[in-house]
C-alpha cells in the first residue's frame, strides 16, 4: 500500500461540553492526536459560548505548541444582534484563521484568507469558485454530497484545498426552535443549558423504536456516524486535501489514529472499520450520501449490504 | 405590501392573477426549483404565455431557480436562467451563490431576489448578497421574530419579503438534509422534501402507520386524523416521552400580524403552496388580498375559512413570535 496525501483535521465540537471537559479534550488532542488542523469554537448555539470562552486561549496555545494549525469556527446561524456582533468581533480581532459557517461571515471576511465550513452550501465548482475568488482557501464540502459531485468539483479546481466530512454524526438541520429544550418541557429562551446533559446528543427514535436522529440543541444530527474509511483511497486519488473528523463523545485520539493509519497505508480500511466499532461502541455507521443513497445507509465494500443496521 | 402568490400550473397562475396577486412565482418543470413534484411546474412555452397573461393585468412574474446546482450539470440551471431572463421575467429567485454570480454577471439588469433557501438571516448576510450579486430583495428564512425583522429592515438597503401563509418549515430553509438522510432526495439537491415516492402507509392492527423511506414518521389511532409524513412534522420518541418533537402538523398563518409586519418595513408577503390546486390558490389569494385591505378587526373573519384548508387544519405564527422558540 502506498501512503495517501490528505491531512487530518478535527472539526469543532458541536455539543455542549462543560468547560473543563472541553479543555481537557483539546489538551489531549494537542498531546496525542495525529491531526494537523484543528477547527474550534461554538458553532451551534450562541447561548453556550460562555462555557468554553474562559478556556479558548489556553487550548489554542497548547494546540499551537504541538504544531497544529488552529482555525476558529463561526456560528452556523446568526439571527440576534448579539450574535452579529460576536461574528463581527471574531473576524475583526482574530489573529487566527476563520472558518465561515454562514453568509454573514462570508461577507465580512472578504479579501482575507479563510476556510468554508460544511454548513455552507457548496454543491458545485461554480459555487466554490465564487467563494475562492473572495478569499476562501479551504472548503469543507457538505456531508450530503455524493462522490460523483465531489469528484467533479475536485477535477474542476485542481490544486484547491477541499475537505471532506469523514467521521461523526452529520449536522442535518438547524432551527430557530430548540427541540432539545422542548423535549424537556423548556423553551430556547429559558433552556437552562439542558442540552449539556447529553454530550453525544439526545437520541430521537421513531414510534417503532428505530434509531433515527439525535438532538443537539437547535441542531438536528444523524443518529448514524459517518465513516468514510474504505473511501479514503478514492478520495485521496481524486485529490482531496483534508479529511475531517467531527468530535463525538468517544476516544477521538484513537479515532484519529485509525484514520491516520489508513491514510499512511499502514492499515486496511476494513480493519480500521472493525476497530472503530470498538472505539465508538454502540455507534451505527453510515456512508450513504457518498454512495448516492439515503444518508443513513451503509454500503460495505464490494457489496450493497446493511452492516450494523437493524 | 405586495402579495406574492404561488402557481404550480398555468391554470393556478391565471387564478392567482385574477384573484388579485401583485406577483406570481413559479418554476420550470425540472430540478431547478424547490417544488419539483410530478405533474407540476411550467414548460418554457407555458411560462411565456403566463408572463403575457400577467403582464396584461399589470401583474409581475417571478421565477424560482432555488435549488443548488449539481456539480457537472450546472448548464441545466444556467439555461433556465437564460430562458427566464430572455422571456423578461420580473425577478429570478435564487439560492446558489454560483448561480447568483452567473446571473449578476451575465444579466446585470435582471432583478435578483434571494430565495429563502439561501438562509440570509441577518444584516451582514444580506449586505453580502447586495454587494456580491446586486440582490434587490431577500426572502427571509422563517427563523426571525417580527421584532428581528423590524430591526433588520432598518439596517439594510434591500427589500424584505416574508412568508405569510401556507406550509411551514421548522428548520432553517436550505440548510436541512433530513429528507435526504431518510430518502436520498432533498430540497437542496432534488427540489423535494419527504417525497411521495418514498411514502408508505401500512396498517398495524387498528393503527395506521405512515413511513418515509424505512422510517416510521407517525402512527395514528383509529379515531385520529392521519396526515402526510413530512419528516419534521412527525411523532417521535425521546427518552420515555413521545410526541411531535419538532412541530405539530400545522401551517403558517400571520394574518394577525399583518400590521406589525407592515410597520416592520416588510415589502411583500409570500404565500406558500405551488403544489396546491388552483381552487386553493384562488381562495387564499383573494382572501388575503381582502384581508390586507380590511380593518384589523375584520381580518380574522375573512381568513377563517382558509384555516380549515390548511395542513392539519391548524395554524401557527411560527417563529414570528418569540415564544415559538
Amino acid at each position: 500500500m502506498t501512503a495517501l496525501k490528505p491531512a487530518l483535521s478535527l472539526g469543532p465540537v458541536y455539543y455542549l461540553w462543560d468547560g473543563p471537559k472541553w479543555r481537557d479534550f483539546y489538551f489531549r488532542i494537542a498531546d496525542e492526536a495525529p491531526v494537523e488542523h484543528v477547527i474550534l469554537g461554538e458553532t451551534v448555539c450562541s447561548k453556550r459560548q460562555h462555557f468554553t470562552e474562559p478556556h479558548i486561549s489556553e487550548v489554542v496555545e497548547r494546540l499551537e505548541a504541538a504544531g497544529k494549525t488552529v482555525t476558529l469556527s463561526t456560528l452556523a446561524m446568526v439571527t440576534l444582534e448579539r450574535e452579529s456582533r460576536h461574528v463581527r468581533d471574531l473576524i475583526r480581532d482574530s489573529v487566527h484563521a476563520i472558518e465561515a459557517n454562514d453568509l454573514a461571515a462570508l461577507g465580512l471576511i472578504k479579501g482575507r484568507a479563510h476556510s468554508i465550513g460544511p454548513l455552507v452550501n457548496v454543491y458545485s465548482a461554480a459555487t466554490a469558485r465564487v467563494l475562492a475568488a473572495r478569499g476562501a482557501d479551504n472548503i469543507c464540502l457538505p456531508p450530503e454530497l455524493p462522490m460523483s459531485s465531489i469528484g467533479n468539483i475536485l477535477q474542476s479546481m485542481p490544486g484547491f484545498s477541499f475537505e471532506i466530512f469523514a467521521f461523526g454524526r452529520m449536522p442535518l438541520a438547524i432551527s430557530a426552535r430548540c427541540a432539545h429544550a422542548r423535549s424537556k418541557g423548556l423553551t430556547k429562551d429559558n433552556c437552562q443549558f439542558i442540552c449539556g446533559e447529553e454530550p453525544d446528543g439526545l437520541p430521537l427514535r421513531t414510534l417503532d423504536r428505530q434509531s433515527f436522529l439525535v438532538l443537539n440543541g437547535v441542531q438536528t444530527m444523524s443518529n448514524t456516524c459517518v465513516v468514510l474509511l474504505d473511501e479514503l483511497s478514492a478520495l485521496a486519488a481524486a485529490g482531496i486535501a483534508r479529511v475531517r473528523l467531527s468530535p463525538q463523545d468517544c476516544d477521538m485520539v484513537a479515532v484519529a489514529r485509525l484514520y491516520h493509519a489508513v491514510l499512511d497505508g499502514s492499515m486496511d480500511g476494513e480493519e480500521a472499520i472493525a476497530r472503530l466499532a470498538e472505539v465508538y461502541p454502540g455507534a451505527v455507521f453510515s456512508n450513504g450520501f457518498y454512495h448516492q443513497r439515503e444518508g443513513a445507509a451503509w454500503v460495505a465494500r464490494g457489496r450493497d449490504a446493511a452492516l450494523g443496521h437493524s | 405590501m405586495e402579495l406574492i402568490c404561488p402557481a404550480g400550473t398555468p391554470s393556478a397562475f391565471r387564478e392567482a392573477v385574477d384573484a388579485g396577486a401583485d406577483a406570481v412565482y413559479c418554476g420550470f418543470r425540472d430540478e431547478t426549483n424547490a417544488r419539483n413534484f410530478p405533474g407540476l411546474n411550467f414548460s418554457r412555452q407555458e411560462l411565456r404565455e403566463s408572463i403575457g397573461y400577467a403582464r396584461k393585468k399589470n401583474v409581475q412574474t417571478f421565477v424560482a431557480l432555488n435549488t443548488f446546482m449539481r456539480a457537472g450539470d450546472e448548464t441545466l440551471w444556467y439555461r433556465a436562467a437564460d430562458d427566464a431572463a430572455a422571456m423578461g421575467v420580473d425577478a429570478l429567485i435564487l439560492a446558489d451563490f454560483g448561480l447568483m454570480a452567473y446571473v449578476a454577471e451575465k444579466y446585470p439588469e435582471q432583478r435578483l431576489h434571494v430565495s429563502v433557501q439561501a438562509s440570509a438571516s441577518n444584516r451582514d448576510a444580506i449586505q453580502f448578497l447586495i454587494d456580491a450579486f446586486g440582490a434587490k430583495r431577500v426572502v427571509l428564512p422563517r427563523v426571525l421574530t417580527v421584532q428581528d425583522i423590524a430591526r433588520l429592515t432598518r439596517q439594510i438597503n434591500c427589500e424584505v419579503e416574508v412568508f405569510a401563509f401556507g406550509g411551514l418549515c421548522v428548520m432553517a430553509e436550505g440548510r436541512c438534509s433530513l429528507s435526504s438522510y431518510a430518502t436520498g432526495k432533498s430540497p437542496n439537491m432534488n427540489g423535494v422534501c419527504s417525497p411521495a415516492s418514498h411514502v408508505k402507509y401500512r396498517q398495524d392492527g387498528k393503527t395506521l402507520v405512515s413511513e418515509l423511506g424505512e422510517y416510521t414518521i407517525n402512527r395514528f389511532a383509529p379515531n385520529e386524523a392521519s396526515g402526510y409524513p413530512t419528516l419534521c412534522k412527525g411523532r417521535f420518541e425521546i427518552g420515555d416521552t413521545h410526541g411531535y418533537a419538532f412541530e405539530d402538523p400545522v401551517s403558517l398563518d400571520v394574518v394577525d400580524h399583518i400590521d406589525a409586519l407592515k410597520d416592520a418595513g416588510v415589502a411583500a408577503l409570500k404565500i406558500e403552496g405551488r403544489q396546491r390546486g388552483k381552487a386553493y390558490v384562488a381562495e387564499v389569494v383573494s382572501s388575503l388580498k381582502r384581508a390586507l385591505a380590511a380593518q384589523p378587526a375584520e381580518r380574522s373573519a375573512l381568513v377563517s375559512r382558509l384555516r380549515t384548508m390548511s395542513e392539519g387544519q391548524r395554524t401557527t405564527s411560527g417563529a414570528y413570535e418569540k415564544r415559538w422558540r
